[in-house]
């Protein structure tokens, strides 16, 4: 099973929520596979300590013009959809943090003046955390586009019992990068205003993806009652709540995994991974 | 002009509560929210919509089933994995290709090499604009259609029209709200902009996220300045946060304490300087003074960046 943890707002507890279920799976023995697919910031790392074993660039592919072969006719200027390429009298500029790598500019160019040519936009990194396997993608600083990068994190994935998914916050395309072909999204949101009206936001992209969701709320008691209200007015699966508490939070400010600092934590995480387990079984 | 940006690399470190009190700290000014892709800080300003605007986003593709004689050449064409085998039949074939909307990214590729001409391809809207009036000034805000992109191109253009605002109703400031992260949105952001605020955690992630959003600053030559939010969660790191930045030339301007009123204030759709003396009310009020004092220190120098964006280079003759 493959599930996105994911949410509209920021900073609710994805990656918390994220690697302490990966984490206590693993301990129970299930094959898992954590794969932190924020890879504008990816914090996966911190908490699991994973031991890497390979790291490789993540390349996407950008055109590189042979001057010698172009006739600066700018066709392939006209057929790029991205603004990636001006054709000027005498040269050709390619803006490579614009192209998404559709090859269009190879095929309109007549004088076969374009090859493809591999760009490094970030690194992969794979290992392992205990027996849990695990990807990151971790994006160059100044890179616009992270989907390639996402792209690449997900086509690194072990085969595995559990596939967890990291996702980055919002509800645009990295993160559709991320859940798409997920078998579940879990939606870490918490009980505030802010919370509530991103969570709508992000309901309405799982559910144009037509992929089965759930919600947890985080710092459960630090809000209102309007989370747990709306999602029972719309029959929305609330898998988890996890209550707010200090020892948490300070636990993740040190890097610490919160299920091995806070009892309370451990067992709520618990009671979700089974739902999540009881999930699988069906 | 000036162009304050809120980012803070990490979600949820506190980017909208802060903005909302230094709106109500620095009225009248014009607001925007950049976070077009998952935009909050209307649940506390409360706009009233004055004018709506439909965004255009890039194309997108459709086959037209009537046309389309399965011959493949669009899926073996398409790089994104958008385009299956499984669209309803028509009176010759069984069954013809279909696009996914979600997957698409725009490149128009299949429609240019599709020898039957059964695909169109054409901008769609992909969201809305709006300008706004709010008790802290006008508001230029957005809202991104469900699973669309271009957020980047939609903060590009929200922008310009918070300092054509500024320009009509003269006013000097534009705070703008930031998205998480460090990719379009952000970048589209910052650009040009005179000074980026960047609001951060003590915590593990927060330090390893502000390095990245940091050097993002340091890349497209925006000055900056740095809050510590929850700054007494873990003090050593707060203070590790600070050097790490003095370090790259971004000047710390205050610790920002966890204080449960920020909380209420946003369930009451309120900025906490607007309901409360506590801490977290004190902290920002100083970090608005320090800002201040650093436009004074700085007035000759700032404006250069939104020149570019506001005017063409053929106007500025």
């Amino acid at each position: 099973m493959r599930i996105a943890v994911a949410s509209g707002k920021g900073g609710t507890g994805k990656t918390t929520v994220a690697t302490n279920l990966a984490h206590m799976a693993s301990q129970d023995g299930c094959a898992v596979a954590y794969l932190d697919c924020d890879v504008e910031e990816p914090n996966g790392h911190i908490f699991l300590k994973p031991v890497i074993d390979e790291e490789r660039p993540i390349e996407k592919l950008i055109p590189e013009i042979d001057p010698a072969l172009c006739t600066y006719c700018g066709q392939c200027a006209q057929a790029c959809r991205y603004g990636a390429i001006a054709s000027l009298p005498q040269q050709t500029l390619v803006f490579a943090e614009l192209c998404h790598s559709c090859g269009g500019c190879v095929l309109a160019c007549p004088a076969k003046a374009i090859r493809e040519a591999p760009r490094s936009i970030g690194d992969l990194r794979l290992g392992r955390s205990g027996g849990m396997r695990f990807v990151e993608g971790v994006m160059r600083v100044g890179e616009a586009m992270s989907p390639p990068a996402i792209r690449a994190v997900k086509s690194a994935a072990p085969p595995a019992d559990l596939t967890i998914l990291d996702a980055p916050p919002g509800a645009s395309c990295p993160v559709i990068e991320t859940v798409r072909g997920c078998d579940r999204v879990l939606l870490v949101t918490e009980p505030t205003p802010f919370g509530l009206y991103d969570l709508t936001l992000a309901l309405e992209m799982v559910r144009a993806m037509k992929t089965p969701f759930a919600v947890a709320i985080n710092r459960a008691n630090a809000g209102n009652g309007q989370v747990r209200q709306y999602c029972d007015r719309n029959r929305i699966p609330v898998w988890a709540e996890i209550p707010d508490d200090r020892a948490v939070a300070e636990a993740y400010s040190r890097g610490q995994m919160a299920c091995d600092a806070v009892p309370a934590f451990r067992t709520r995480i618990g009671e979700l991974l089974q739902r999540i387990e009881g999930e699988r079984r069906r | 002009m000036k162009e304050l940006v809120v980012v803070s690399g990490k979600g949820g470190t506190g980017k909208t509560s802060l903005v909302a009190s230094l709106a109500a700290l620095a009225r009248p000014i014009v607001l925007v929210d950049g976070d077009v892709d998952a935009a909050d800080l209307h649940l506390v300003v409360e706009p009233r919509i004055v004018s709506r605007n439909d965004f255009l986003g890039g194309g997108k593709a459709r086959i037209k089933p009537g046309h389309c004689t399965a011959c493949g050449k669009c899926e073996e064409l398409c790089r994104f994995d958008a385009i299956s085998y499984d669209g309803p039949g028509n009176g010759r074939i069984g069954r013809t290709f279909r696009i996914d909307r979600l997957a698409c990214e725009g490149c128009g590729v299949c429609a240019d090499y599709c020898a039957e001409g059964a695909i169109e391809f054409a901008s769609a809207v992909a969201g809305q604009w709006f300008v706004s009036e709010t008790r802290c000034g006008p508001m230029v805000h957005a809202r991104l259609g469900i699973a669309a992109e271009n957020s980047g191109k939609l903060v590009t253009q929200i922008r310009r029209a918070a300092q054509q605002a500024a320009q009509k109703y003269r006013l000097d400031l534009i705070l703008c709200d930031g998205s998480p992260g460090i990719g379009c949105p952000v970048i589209a952001s910052l650009t040009g902009a005179s000074m980026a605020l960047l609001v951060v955690e003590p915590t593990a992630s927060g330090l390893h996220d502000f390095e990245r959003i940091a050097r993002l600053t340091v890349q497209l030559g925006v000055p900056a300045i740095l809050s510590v939010n929850k700054a007494d969660l873990n003090q050593e790191v707060a203070a590790r946060l600070e050097a790490a930045a003095r370090a790259m030339g971004i000047e710390p301007v205050g610790r920002v304490p966890y204080d449960p009123e920020v909380t209420r204030a946003q369930i009451a759709a309120r900025s906490v300087v607007e309901v409360s003396q506590g801490t977290a009310a004190q902290a920002i009020r100083r970090i608005w003074d320090q800002i201040e004092e650093r436009w004074k220190k700085c007035a000759a120098s700032q404006a250069g960046g939104l020149v570019q964006l506001a005017v063409s280079p053929g106007d500025r003759e």
